[in-house]
């Protein structure tokens, strides 16, 4: 290597050591795995916290054997106290949302395919996208550190509302070192995204194979690549918003506790700053974030749907064009967010607008995907039957939003159950079916061993039964009026409800379960799984053209692109597909016209 | 029944090779520009003047993502300040030390040295002038100027706290270091990316991308700073 | 499989929507004057919510159970209309029930925010703080006495951090930990912030506000129903968020006064 600039892309030859193999690598695959891995790790911890937090919910004062460990203090006897509760919660929360909904989708199968799709060897820039890993594995440290330094991780939620994020220890257990670690680790995470952002944009621009216009390029590629749009403009402003945070932790700044606050009968030596500022800066990062975590999801289940279905979709442009107007609407709307928080009440008005119209171009994708399953021949297999869960839960979840983006609605729902409902199955489980069935349908490539199915039904039906059972519910609970983020329901209106969040606590349970089956699915067939062949799906895009595993620079042979990306439900010499990088003229077995 | 006629791909980049580099020409979009980060290999032996040809066009769309992203930051600090101080009463505006109309000039002019260091070195490798001056003492101007910069910044800082305005101080004063600080960061950035130009430069492995995008790169600083100041002018 | 799948989802379906149409869990009863709008925009996108719900779900479900595990010779057909079809059909029954929700949306919402408070309103300022809602009444003189952060004191029960030996108005201002208000009476609130991010939220009154600190918001509501109601804290406010409530009650005006004299001689 003798090039330490961004020109990186030179190289010589695989590496040889085992550090810089497996660890310091710069080869885009294993950066991509590396993320995966990140991102499994993430949620299963994430996935464990929900589970204390349920217990806790449906059973207040029962002990949970061995919670004292977690924190002494936050759980004499292995009861719960409010603290801990609301300190998991922002765990729970900040791990899902940046740790596993946007390395998953985006991050690990991005960086593990997009060189792949698009016919190059590698990313323009090795070098920043292994910094990329390594800067977002030191936020993920950070973020767990805040567990044993201290008086444990903040209570402030994902969100962080200000002023409670800048006022220190003195706004409760963790408001100190909890939220300095807090914005240090997201600081961090933001800057391993922007290198990964920039990477993706230029290798989806510039690396092209030849023949590979931007109209050919698979839709996994476009989501990709409109993500890393998304994440450039979104993680650049929450870094700001991250720093302001810590200077006003470390420096004595003032940029978000306004003047008079009083806490314990103290005045704060703060004055003047904005609590409206952070929510403004936070919710325009926010928002784009929500659709950085799903759009992946959408270019990866029409990619799977499109392999399962065995004919093109009724129009590739539109949903190409419908993600983008998801993109370009998700910077307007944030507003949404602070219908009730003191925001103007005529910018409600003009903020909800725009989140109804985004109702538009989800209807298209919807559509387009249901309406191409008409006539098709689908093919049933756990990879099928996820992408196809998530369109029920896309659905499920989108609904919803008709509720939310009305201010005069929010004013019952908002903070409620509702909102979590709505989040959860939109963004969350929808998003996690997105990369379950990404997992199932490339582990093939990506481990040269199959999956094993049964195990993959069994997992999708508890996953599928399950996430449904545990969600749906919640929407319930918003509209009797219960508020999220409650340690324990003491008010008397929520005394009834109790039951309701005792049936939940039992069906997340299960469904936690079963996502232990796919844990073992996945260690248990990537060493005894049946050796996967090159294209075991028929699929059509570039990663199926070449061999598993694939070679050290993606391709024996550099391939040049003849084809639309998904030709399905064709004639050709190899049955009813035709690769993109195949000159063969074939013959579709439909009037396309 | 409609048959798919396999479209041949639109572009063929091999006859590319042995013309004069103009990597303008291979970067409309729409198009793979058929290299697919292969043909990045540096010929042994290390001559300039052949390598050139083989450059990645990705620094060049790469350097303007990172100036979007720059830019995005910068606008988000921006509207913090307006926000910030329109909210409250406790503003206490300052005028700003003088030398910062200085430190401005140093930069402007540095713009304009890079500008002929980089047609100067442009043409060194494209053969065109081979002039027993070596391009790079452009460069060491532009260099120097940077770090007259920086110091001039530090001396603005240091101005300020002997009138007894630090960081915590006063709003104004919050933001005036914090953009002041994040933007002298970046130039430093800048000066790293042209003292790895210089030492290119020296080795006679210089892409000439490297030199386009750190010249764009830094006459942004010189773009961002010129906003800043009147941000600064404006609002403090 | 696809067919079990299918059936799966629309029982999950149908098993969504019985709780809703059965109305098993939904909000108390409206006791405001404003309240009427915001249960019938609710009512009303339910319905078109609902049925874009339960359409696309038996659309899908429908779908995989009919073109799945095809024979490998089954001819492939193209839906009818295609993509066009589906984007004008988008554009128009979505677009145009959007536009409605909107519409009548802002009215509701108008209703709520854009009318002033009439000029005869009971003024009532409510200070949100870590972990408790304290209500003030000017008292007679209708004039509520300043605020002054730094006499803040819990101690001396000084919550709001008045200055009666200074400040004539505060003298009589009369501080009490359940909001008590006449019944038909418009109130007048005035949300005061003493520490970090609070919320008030009473559901059978349909308002939710967020306290925001430095920023005084104010409200306007009458409530038509005697009785009492919670007011809960919906800002993560710290570890006894979960615990942050105090109580409306709503009283008979001959009560209210009586109550507000036994609260200004304690």
């Amino acid at each position: 290597m003798h090039d330490t600039s961004v020109h990186a892309a030179a190289h010589h030859g695989p590496p040889t050591t085992f550090l810089r193999k497996h660890v310091f690598s710069q080869d885009h695959k294993v950066i991509g795995k590396q993320y995966y891995a990140l991102a499994l790790v993430a949620a299963y911890v994430g996935m464990f916290l929900s589970w204390l937090m349920r217990i806790h919910l449906a059973w207040t004062n029962a002990a949970i054997p061995g919670l004292q460990l977690l924190s002494q203090s936050g759980a004499p006897g292995g009861v719960m106290t409010p603290e801990l509760y609301l300190q998991l919660l922002t765990m729970h929360g900040t791990i899902m949302v940046f740790f596993v909904l946007t390395t998953a989708p985006f991050a690990a199968f991005g960086n593990y395919f997009l060189p792949i799709q698009v016919g190059a060897e590698d990313m323009p820039f090795p070098r920043f996208n292994m910094m990329s890993f390594w800067v977002t594995f030191t936020a993920f440290l950070f973020l767990m550190a805040s567990f044993f330094v201290g008086d444990g991780p903040s209570l402030g939620g994902w969100t962080q509302y200000a002023p409670l994020n800048a006022v220190g220890s003195v706004g409760g257990p963790g408001q100190g070192s909890g939220v300095v670690l807090w914005a240090i680790s997201i600081a961090l995470f933001c800057v391993g995204q922007l290198l990964g952002s920039l990477n993706f944009i230029t290798t989806t621009l510039d690396l092209r194979v030849k023949g590979m216009s931007l109209m050919r390029l698979p839709l996994t590629a476009w989501a990709w690549f409109i993500t890393s749009c998304m994440g450039l403009t979104a993680f650049a402003v929450l870094m700001p918003a991250c720093i302001l945070v810590i200077l006003d932790h470390v420096a004595g700044t003032s940029f978000f506790v306004p003047s008079g606050t009083v806490m314990n009968d103290q005045i704060l030596p703060h004055s003047g700053g904005s609590t409206l500022l952070w929510q403004h800066l936070f919710w325009f990062f926010g928002h784009p974030e929500v659709y950085i975590a799903i759009v992946p999801g959408l270019g990866i289940v029409s990619h799977i749907l499109l392999a399962n279905m065995r004919r093109q979709m009724l129009s590739q442009r539109v949903l190409i064009y419908s993600m983008g107007a998801l993109a370009i609407l998700s910077y307007i709307v944030y507003g949404h967010h602070m219908f009730v928080s003191g925001m103007n009440p005529f910018s409600s008005l003009v903020f909800s607008f725009p989140t109804l119209v985004i109702t538009i171009p989800s209807t298209i994708v919807v559509l387009i995907w249901t309406f191409s399953l008409y006539g098709s021949r689908l093919r049933i297999n756990s990879a099928s039957l996820f992408a196809l869960g998530f369109i029920s839960m896309f659905v499920s979840g989108g609904v919803s939003g008709f509720f939310l983006a009305q201010p005069s609605l929010d004013i019952m729902l908002h903070a409620t159950y509702f909102v979590v409902g709505h989040f959860h199955l939109v963004m969350g489980v929808a998003a996690m079916f997105g990369i379950f069935a990404g997992t199932y349908f490339w582990f093939p490539k990506m481990a040269g061993r199959m999956m094993n199915e049964t195990l993959g039904k069994i997992h999708f039906w508890l996953s599928f039964v399950g996430a449904y059972c545990v969600f749906m519910p919640f929407h319930y609970l918003g509209m009797a009026g219960n508020v999220r983020r409650y340690a324990t329901f003491v008010d008397d209106f929520l005394q009834p409800l109790i039951p309701v969040h005792r049936f939940i606590t039992i069906a997340a349970l299960i469904t936690g379960f079963a996502q232990l089956i796919f844990l073992f699915n996945l260690i248990y067939s990537h060493f005894r799984g049946p050796i996967a062949s090159q294209n075991p799906w028929e699929a059509t895009s570039l990663e199926w053209s070449t061999p598993t595993p694939v070679p050290w620079n993606n391709f024996d042979k550099h391939p040049v692109v003849y084809h639309d990306p998904y030709q399905y439900g064709v004639k050709s010499s190899v049955g009813d597909y035709v690769m993109q990088a195949s000159p063969e003229q074939v013959e579709t077995e439909h009037d396309e016209k | 029944m409609a048959a798919i006629v396999p479209e041949p791909p639109q572009i063929d980049s091999d006859q590319r090779i042995g013309q004069m580099p103009d990597q303008r020409l291979d970067q409309s979009p729409g198009q793979g520009n058929g290299r697919g980060g292969s043909k990045n290999i540096l010929p042994a032996g290390g001559d300039l003047r052949l390598m050139t040809e083989y450059s990645p066009p990705p620094s060049s769309t790469a350097i303007w993502v990172f100036l979007f992203a720059v830019t995005m930051m910068f606008a988000a600090f921006s509207s913090a300040l307006i926000v910030r101080k329109g909210s409250s009463l406790d503003w206490q505006g300052f005028p700003l030390p003088p030398i910062l109309y200085f430190n401005t000039l140093l930069l402007v002019v540095s713009s304009g040295t890079l500008e002929v260091a980089r047609r100067r070195v442009e043409k060194y490798m494209t053969g065109l002038r081979l002039s027993s001056e070596h391009p790079a003492r452009w460069l060491y101007i532009t260099l120097g100027l940077g770090l007259l910069f920086v110091v001039g910044q530090y001396i603005a800082w240091r101005q300020l706290s002997a009138q007894g305005l630090y960081l915590a101080t006063n709003p104004s004063s919050s933001f005036f270091y914090l953009l002041t600080a994040v933007h002298a960061i970046h130039v430093l950035g800048g000066l790293g990316a042209l003292f790895y130009v210089i030492s290119k430069l020296n080795k006679t492995a210089l892409r000439r991308n490297t030199i386009v995008a750190t010249s764009r790169y830094w006459h942004f600083m010189g773009v961002l700073w010129i906003y800043l100041i009147v941000l600064l002018r404006i609002k403090l | 499989m696809a067919k079990l799948f299918a059936v799966t989802i629309f029982v999950i379906a149908i098993l969504s929507a019985i709780p809703i149409l059965r109305h098993t869990w939904v909000a108390p009863e409206d006791i405001s004057t404003h309240g009427a709008l915001i249960d019938k925009q609710m009512s009303e996108t339910m319905a078109e919510a609902g049925i874009s719900f339960l359409a696309a779900q038996f659309v899908l479900g429908f779908f995989i159970w009919k073109f799945s595990n095809r024979p490998a010779d089954a001819k492939i057909t193209k839906f009818p209309g295609g993509a066009k079809g589906l984007v004008i059909a988008a554009f128009l029954v979505v677009g145009i029930e959007v536009l409605a929700l909107g519409v009548f949306g802002a009215k509701a919402w108008a209703n709520v925010y854009f009318t002033p408070p009439s000029s005869d309103a009971m003024p009532i300022q409510a200070q949100a703080g870590q972990f408790a809602f304290y209500f003030r009444y000017p008292g007679p003189d209708k004039k509520f006495g300043g605020i002054h952060p730094e006499m803040v004191n819990e101690g001396t029960q000084n919550i709001f951090g008045l200055d009666p030996e200074h400040d004539v108005d505060a003298r009589d201002d009369i501080v009490a930990a359940e909001m008590a208000v006449p019944v038909n009476k418009e109130i007048h609130l005035l949300m005061h912030a003493k520490d970090v991010g609070h919320s008030f939220f009473v559901r059978e009154l349909r308002l939710q506000q967020d306290f925001v600190p430095g920023l005084d918001v104010t409200l306007h509501f009458t409530a038509t129903k005697v009785g009492k109601y919670e007011i809960v804290c919906t800002q993560l406010c710290g570890l006894g968020h979960y615990n942050m409530k105090a109580y409306l009650n709503v009283m008979p005006q001959a009560d209210f006064d009586a109550w507000l004299k036994q609260q200004a001689g304690q």
